[in-house]
């Protein structure tokens, strides 16, 4: 068996087998690029590269390296080595990092779609006063005066609604 | 109750016909979730699995949708009964694994399947026979809306349901069908349909996930994102792609009879002849014979045979089930033997390829 890596045509000695959301991962390195992707040391292995897409590891790193989620104590490379987060807080910890990988692995980086019941008021709230304020800040640009007094009676309605 | 007296028999699984099962095996919908300020079941220390699978199992098992239904820890389940739930596509292998602090539940119809702490805290899916996407996700989407009243979802304004993984993020929907392919394999057209489908932002997996070969001539196909798209277009996306490839494989099936007939009758006849015949069948020889045999029977060759029986005989083969069957452990040699035993008792008299003049 050939090493997996583009442009490499050793005979691959290391095989990884990891089983991801019950579906079976292989990788085969030949002794140099196993080497050099740190393999021979299992603990360093960069999980998140195989899960996340190549490059992913790096990004984690840029964020720092002794970046740690306040709640649950996850760091930086405990997310490069399991590829995965620790708690629900460790997307506002490593915000930075997941902000391209997001990008990259998704079609978009807002949620659309399905929202608890108890918090779809709000997020509609939050919705049109974003289209609101775009619309106010236009027309004071516009020197439309009359519809910006309209406009910013209609958030401060809004506002107090949501606040009651 | 015991798991064997709860789940139906692989008869009764078997018999479910519905729309474009000749291609469509099975459709499934899955949900992620997380409850709130508790960390993931992968970091989470034993204790605290244990606390937050205390407080979600019950909030499941109580739900109207899952009366009457399956509710065990996976500390009270024995390897080859978990082994069975892989097997009928209740559990991944991943959940198989775990121990005190996971658990599962079931309901009564066995339609819908909730995985407590595996990598996320909530795994839940509804998985129906045949093409029935939409129906599979109203069916959780509703379990889902219940569920929400009675445990407080880990969920941000931006990025929506909050998983383990990334990959997850947002909707937390896996969208999935399982597709008998002979026709498009035989005529050496899979990797065109893969390239094509994966170009589309899905993924192509085989029978049991990526890097292993398509087993039976099964694919599973799923989306691969689920951030800034919403759960009902995700559903339609992967639906209209579902389509052309089942157009595809028919097409490929009816090039095959009419280019190549006795390649076709030449697969299909000794199928019959060796899953009729032979004294020892392992596992992965079983699937792809059924498979043919399959292939056969939606193209009228074998009339005597029902399709149920062979969707019947594809699942009762497998390690677990014919172990379950036996009563009794079996190892790698003794089971296919076990296995060609049962397959010739149950082939014992049908005619096999029976070609109209």
């Amino acid at each position: 068996m050939k090493c997996c890596q583009p442009e490499c045509g050793n005979e691959a000695t290391v095989h990884l087998t990891e089983i991801v959301e019950g579906q079976m991962k292989k990788v085969d390195l030949c002794e140099e690029c196993a080497k050099a992707k740190g393999v021979t040391d299992p603990q360093g292995f960069a999980l998140a590269d195989l899960l996340l897409g190549m490059g992913a590891s790096s990004e984690i790193e840029a964020g720092g390296s002794d970046l740690a989620c306040d709640s649950c104590g996850f760091t930086n490379a405990d997310f490069k080595k399991s590829g995965r987060l620790g708690c629900p807080d460790c997307y506002t910890t490593f915000a930075e990092a997941l902000e391209g990988m997001v990008k990259q692995m998704h079609k978009g980086t807002e949620h659309v779609g399905k929202a608890p019941k108890a918090l779809q008021q709000a997020r509609t709230t939050t919705r049109q006063l974003e289209s609101l304020q775009v619309r106010l800040t236009q027309a004071v640009q516009e020197e439309n005066y009359e519809l910006a007094a309209k406009l910013r009676d209609e958030i401060k309605e809004l506002q107090k609604e949501s606040a009651a | 109750m015991d798991l064997k007296d709860f789940l139906s028999n692989a008869a009764e699984v078997a018999g479910r016909e519905s729309k474009d099962d000749h291609v469509v095996l099975s459709s499934r919908v899955r949900l992620a979730r997380n409850v709130k300020g508790r960390a993931f079941p992968g970091r989470a220390k034993k204790a605290d699995r244990v606390e937050t699978c205390g407080l979600i199992q019950p909030a499941v098992s109580s739900l109207s949708a899952m009366r009457g239904g399956y509710s065990e820890s996976m500390a009270n389940l024995k390897a080859l009964q978990k082994q069975l739930l892989v097997e009928r596509h209740h559990i991944s292998r991943e959940h198989a694994a775990k121990n005190a602090g996971s658990a599962l539940v079931i309901n009564k119809e066995q339609t819908v399947c909730v995985m407590i702490n595996e990598e996320d805290h909530l795994r839940m899916q509804a998985l129906m026979p045949g093409l029935q996407l939409k129906q599979a996700w109203r069916k959780i989407d509703k379990i889902d809306t219940s569920l929400e009243k009675k445990l407080e979802y880990a969920f941000d304004d931006r990025l929506g349901y909050l998983t383990a993984c990334p990959t997850n993020l947002g909707t937390g929907i896996r969208v999935s069908a399982m597709l008998h392919m002979p026709g498009l394999v035989l005529q050496e057209q899979v990797n065109q349909i893969v390239q094509a489908v994966t170009k589309l932002g899905h993924a192509v997996r085989g029978l049991y996930g990526e890097g292993t070969e398509a087993l039976g001539h099964i694919f599973q196909v799923s989306n691969q994102m689920t951030l800034g798209e919403s759960e009902a277009d995700i559903v339609e996306r992967i639906s209209k792609v579902l389509l052309q490839i089942i157009e595809h494989e028919e097409n490929a099936r009816q090039t095959l009879l009419q280019n190549k007939p006795d390649e076709l009758f030449n697969h299909v006849g000794r199928a019959c002849g060796i899953l009729s015949n032979a004294h020892i069948v392992s596992s992965k020889e079983a699937m792809n014979q059924l498979s043919l045999m399959r292939l056969g029977v939606v193209m009228n060759l074998l009339p005597d045979i029902e399709k149920s029986m062979l969707d019947e005989l594809f699942l009762v083969t497998l390690p677990a089930h014919l172990q379950q069957l036996a009563g009794e452990k079996l190892s790698g040699e003794e089971r296919d033997v076990h296995r060609a035993v049962f397959l010739r008792e149950r082939l014992r008299g049908t005619k096999g390829l029976q070609l109209s003049e």
